[in-house]
């Protein structure tokens, strides 16, 4: 792996206040362990570190039980930390969990919103809970509603809205105390693909409108790579990449990925293609299909036929992209999506 | 403390709460129920059971008998008189429920009579069933005594005589029932409107919102037991009500008793509620306030005195009603609803109720994980 892995890590943690140019969240060695029946425990987190600049999207990518959510609500203050230390806006999440929920905005990746209330009824109990003064709620309310295309649904119990329109609520509900830091838990995870790009579309404006740091966990590359300005990729409870989306796919091997399936494949199939020209790696995948990375596309694509024509291997299917977060991710976690 | 976050939590169960009537009513229905069904099928007074007579002696005094159950058979009606010729055959009818008791008049019997030479009635009864064999006992003895009391009066009175004086007019069992009912039906609002609901939002996630909030361990805790003991309080005064006009009580049309058993109907909730949040704040297993709920039930309704006196309990249960805090509320129920007395009788129960609540909100707030 490159040198675009892991970032150092200060050794220093500031001792400035949060607002003279301190990171929006610092992470030092963080981890989490579980204890499991028969003495045995199982580290769900293992000393990961990085920093989130203020006013910047911060990505943490991995497969379902990577440790995401446990990353998130270690952060959030939800699970206390066994090891290791965060900083957010500031506050130390072991020692001023309070000052730290002050400066945050939550979305879970199960919705929390109370459906039997509606939604303005949601939205006001968290207010009172944020301690937005009484005078300016319904006028904050309003406002955010206003924002998350909600405002005719105000009074619909939150039990009768659409999936989407839910992690809208979500969303608001989260900004109530005009937060420094919004923390999105799988914000589209079971949203059909038109309510995903509307979410998305919701989160960048918010961001931009109210400077907003947010920290978005996610499984779905396309979302991270649009929403995402830096890109943390967890596997397994440890950090095995961290960049921008950009550096990330540079930082893997060739700039192509060719896509193959073929029939009748010799057992040296795969070492043939490693030897194709501009080949940099070849990922085996089910049923004979084939994923290669290649610094060549068009040349790579010839010789391959040619090959299969050479070697009387039939080509059933062919695909040729330009490398994508998708194949970073395959790249260093070895494996596809686990859903 | 910040009370306004507090009354945020409390609000949200609240309007939950008020928008389910079917929980509210649920909530009440199993304790009006008991209240209908016990009230009416406990203490009533046993009628139209049957009473088999062998008459082997066919004297003046075995008619005199007949005459005497007739008159039993013909106004209280606790027996239909069935006459058998054979002993045998009336015992065996007895123990296969055809008759309910049997009476034998041995021969000789008013012979013996007039000689005083011990006459003997015989009677045969069913005791596994303790109320019937009882009640035959009871009136039976009551006939003898009529045969025993002298023909002409004494000149001298005899030297003791008991003169009980009952201090209110007779309390039907409905009656008796009802403090018990009234602290049921808190005790079942308070698990349904409480420990099931709790663990059915935590279950569901919606407890993870609000401990991303700066709602503190306390406020969390105190806004979920004043939302329950808010809850359990409209149940409760709604049954005693309600449960006082089923069982034929006025004592609640007096505004200043009514007032008292709303305070106790109030302080009652809270303790309840206070219980099942220290017993539910380490619990996540949604089915765990189910399971526990008849246990509890049993445990502490039967043991608090609410159906049987605990004078006639062993020393372990006797122990264990003591300390239940249904005891109390079930003797200031009864103090307030069935009896003429004041505020005096009923602060010791209030007392106990208050430091109860206590002990067990220190315990809950020490114990409530605000993490998850």
């Amino acid at each position: 792996m490159s040198s675009t892995l892991v970032e150092p890590i200060q050794a220093q943690l500031p001792a400035r206040p949060a607002d003279r140019g301190d990171p929006a969240i610092l992470v030092e060695n963080i981890s989490k362990t579980f204890k499991l029946p028969k003495g045995r425990v199982f580290k769900s987190v293992g000393d990961i570190s990085f920093r989130v600049e203020k006013g910047t999207a911060f990505g943490l990518l991995g497969p379902n039980g990577a440790g995401k959510s446990t990353l998130i609500r270690m952060l959030t203050t939800l699970i206390p930390i066994t090891s290791g230390r965060a900083v957010v806006w500031g506050h130390d999440v072991a020692t001023d969990p309070n000052g730290v929920r002050q400066q945050i905005g939550v979305i879970p990746q199960a919705p929390t919103s109370d459906g039997e209330l509606s939604v303005y009824e949601n939205l006001s109990i968290f207010a009172q809970l944020y301690g937005v003064p009484t005078n300016k709620r319904k006028a904050i309310i309003a406002e955010l509603l206003e924002s998350v295309n909600l405002i005719d649904r105000r009074n619909s119990l939150v039990k009768t809205l659409s999936g989407g329109m839910r992690r809208r609520v979500e969303i608001a509900r989260g900004l109530l105390h005009n937060p420094k830091i919004l923390f999105l838990d799988e914000p589209t995870a079971g949203l059909d693909p038109v309510s995903r790009v509307a979410v998305w579309e919701m989160i960048v404006r918010l961001q931009q409108t109210r400077d907003l740091t947010v920290l978005i966990t996610t499984h779905y590359m396309d979302e991270a790579d649009r929403l995402c300005d830096r890109i943390a990729i967890v596997n397994y409870g440890y950090l095995v990449a961290l960049d921008t989306p950009k550096a990330l796919k540079q930082s893997i091997p060739g700039n192509t990925v060719i896509e193959a399936q073929f029939t009748n494949v010799p057992e040296d199939w795969c070492q043939h293609l490693e030897q194709l020209p501009g080949v940099r790696n070849v990922q085996p995948e089910a049923a004979d299909m084939y994923r290669v990375l290649t610094d060549d596309g068009p040349r790579t694509t010839i010789a391959m036929v040619e090959a299969a024509v050479r070697k009387n291997v039939q080509v059933k299917t062919l695909s040729v992209e330009s490398t994508t977060l998708n194949d970073v991710f395959v790249y260093y976690t070895g494996r596809g999506l686990r859903d | 403390m910040n009370v306004d976050r507090m009354l945020a939590i409390t609000r949200r169960e609240l309007l939950k709460f008020f928008r389910s009537p079917a929980l509210m009513l649920l909530s009440m229905l199993f304790p009006m129920v008991q209240l209908a069904i016990l009230g009416h099928s406990f203490g009533g007074r046993i009628r139209n059971t049957r009473l088999a007579v062998v008459d082997q002696d066919h004297g003046p005094q075995a008619l005199h008998v007949l005459e005497m159950l007739r008159v039993i058979e013909a106004n209280a009606k606790t027996f239909r008189v069935v006459t058998y010729e054979d002993q045998r055959q009336a015992v065996e009818d007895v123990k296969n429920g055809k008759v309910d008791g049997a009476m034998v008049i041995p021969p000789e019997f008013s012979r013996k009579l007039y000689r005083h030479t011990g006459p003997v009635l015989g009677l045969v009864v069913d005791n596994t069933d303790v109320f019937i064999s009882g009640t035959y006992q009871g009136q039976i003895q009551l006939l003898v005594n009529a045969l025993n009391a002298p023909v002409v009066d004494p000149r001298l009175p005899p030297e003791v005589e008991l003169r009980t004086v009952e201090l209110y007019p007779f309390i039907e069992y409905i009656k008796y029932l009802l403090p018990g009912s009234i602290t049921l039906a808190v005790f079942v609002a308070v698990m349904l409107g409480g420990g099931i609901v709790y663990l059915d939002d935590k279950s569901a996630g919606l407890h993870e919102g609000y401990l991303a909030t700066p709602v503190t361990r306390l406020e969390l805790v105190l806004g979920f037991n004043t939302a329950g003991a808010i809850k359990a309080t409209a149940a409760g005064i709604v049954i005693t009500v309600v449960g006082s006009f089923l069982a034929g009580l006025t004592t609640v049309s007096d505004p200043l008793r009514l007032l008292s058993a709303v305070l106790l109907v109030a302080l009652t909730s809270t303790a309840f509620i206070c219980f099942t949040s220290l017993l539910m704040t380490r619990t996540n297993n949604p089915m765990m306030p189910r399971a526990m709920f008849s246990i509890l039930n049993t445990l502490l309704f039967f043991s608090s005195g609410a159906i049987y006196p605990t004078s006639a309990f062993p020393p372990w249960l006797r122990f264990f009603s003591r300390i239940d805090p249904f005891t109390y509320a079930v003797h200031g129920f009864k103090a307030l609803l069935l009896k003429d007395t004041g505020f005096t009788a009923v602060w010791p129960d209030l007392i106990y109720l208050l430091i109860f609540t206590v002990v067990c909100l220190a315990g809950t707030a020490a114990l409530f994980k605000r993490t998850l």
